[in-house]
């Protein structure tokens, strides 16, 4: 695959003599790339690899180059403090004060429809307005490449469609996306191409469509199906 | 059981005429307990922090001994800090021996590891939940540190409340390094062992009376600042 972001190299974890993942040997280079698999095999250890949150026992990671890069993790961590000021926060890490911070933060809660709410504390909010003041902290930061981990697993429907319409103005705005999730109706409306995990392993990469049509691998078939135990 | 009622009628009249002798004592415990407190805030809180934050190596055994030095012996601390003061030691030229600010300087040393400890804790659940987020968005340990102490600002009330707690109701440490000299380094708890001694039970009374409002209004009062911090910033 040409124009390739990244190229995993048969990258492996082991932890406490379990292995996590094994033998990762990936080229991600879609727009939109979504990793599905049933819970336990391996998807947001990979992600936190590929983030940098976990360093790999084995393999290498390979970057194009350099991406700048934000993660909006299940459980959204809010600091006690304002909407506005947890968007800050992250934006004075990476380096962006005064104004400009300023600025970015406030039009990145325009973004995810918050702006009315930058002076509320921020872990007062519902857990699906809390999500969307991560995805405005991650928005801020103009990430080149977003990690999402099961964003919408904890939400309500009307919550997990909000987000997802804020994962499309990511794409569209030319963010790539690296995501988890184990909703096969989710993986539908926004991938465009599907890692499938199971086992700590890679058993299928494909352009969505072709994925959703007819899996290559018996055992993504049986996913897809339902029929896994 | 008539002497009580007549000393617990006199120690009365001594809170409620607002007795000079009585609230001077009063004055210096708080002057001196928050004082000590508040340097063993600026000292331990940092350290916990760093303690749940860090990595390096030795640091389960700085653990292991701060929660141990929770339950220093304050006589001990006493001593310590008297050979460090007493003349012939190395901080004798000072002359801080016998002054209120030897009795700061002891029970900062005595209430330093109860907030390092209990401060450790707070920070140490909090990097458990925002760790991954925090690193994520590049911050430092030192920088993830800071957070996690502002953040848990509210809860760590505790931990300075029982370093508070600590130093206002200790006897053995003040008494040495501070000679219980009346009118000089004379504070509650050492004034009621004294007179207790004596016999002399109003002022005695009185003083525990003040002690144990004093403790339990401070507590009140960290306990409403928390129900409203947690109501306000969740």
């Amino acid at each position: 695959m040409s124009g390739a972001y990244l190229r995993l190299e048969s990258l492996g974890l082991v932890e406490g003599g379990h292995t996590i993942v094994r033998e990762i040997n990936l080229e991600l280079g879609a727009a939109r790339t979504l990793i599905l698999g049933p819970n336990g095999a391996g998807k947001s250890t990979l992600l936190r690899l590929i983030h940098g949150l976990l360093r790999p026992s084995v393999g290498a990671l390979r970057w194009a180059k350099p991406l700048r890069q934000a993660m909006v993790f299940q459980r959204p961590v809010m600091l006690r403090t304002t909407v506005l000021k947890n968007v800050l926060y992250g934006l004075s890490l990476a380096g962006v004060t005064g104004d400009e911070g300023e600025q970015r933060a406030r039009r990145a809660l325009e973004r995810v429809g918050l702006a009315h709410l930058d002076h509320r504390p921020a872990r007062v909010l519902s857990g699906g307005e809390q999500q969307r003041v991560a995805l405005a902290r991650a928005w801020a930061l103009e990430p080149q490449l977003l990690f999402l981990d099961e964003p919408t697993a904890s939400l309500d429907p009307a919550s997990s469609r909000e987000v997802e319409r804020i994962i499309g103005e990511f794409a569209q705005a030319g963010t790539r996306i690296l995501m988890t999730t184990h909703n096969l109706g989710q993986a539908r409306r926004l991938a465009d191409e599907i890692v499938y995990l199971d086992g700590g392993r890679v058993l299928e990469q494909s352009p969505a469509a072709e994925f959703f049509r007819q899996p290559r691998e018996a055992r993504a078939a049986a996913f897809i199906r339902g029929d896994l135990p | 059981m008539n002497d009580l009622s007549t000393s617990l009628g006199l120690a009365a009249s001594l809170i409620a005429g607002a007795d000079a002798k009585l609230y001077d004592i009063v004055a210096l415990s708080l002057r001196v307990s928050l004082s000590a407190t508040l340097i063993a805030c600026v000292v331990g809180m940092p350290i916990g922090a760093w303690l749940a934050v860090g990595r390096f190596t030795g640091r389960r055994v700085l653990i292991v001994l701060f929660n141990g030095m929770m339950g220093l012996p304050p006589v001990a601390v006493g001593l310590l800090i008297y050979l460090l003061l007493s003349r012939a030691g190395p901080l004798g030229p000072l002359g801080l021996l016998f002054t209120p600010a030897a009795m700061v300087i002891a029970q900062s040393v005595l209430v330093a590891p109860i907030v390092a400890a209990l401060t450790r804790q707070v920070i140490a659940d909090a990097w458990t939940e925002y760790r991954e987020q925090l690193r994520s968005l590049g911050a430092s340990r030192t920088r993830a540190a800071a957070t996690l102490l502002w953040d848990g600002r509210f809860s760590l009330t505790t931990a300075g409340l029982a370093g508070f707690g600590r130093a206002i109701a200790e006897v053995g440490a003040v008494m040495i390094v501070g000679g219980n000299i009346d009118g000089v380094t004379r504070v509650m708890t050492t004034t009621i062992a004294l007179e207790t001694s004596k016999g002399d039970l109003p002022l005695a009374l009185a003083l525990g009376f003040v002690l144990i409002s004093l403790v339990l209004a401070i507590n009140a009062a960290a306990y409403l600042l928390r129900g409203w911090a947690a109501r306000r910033w969740g």
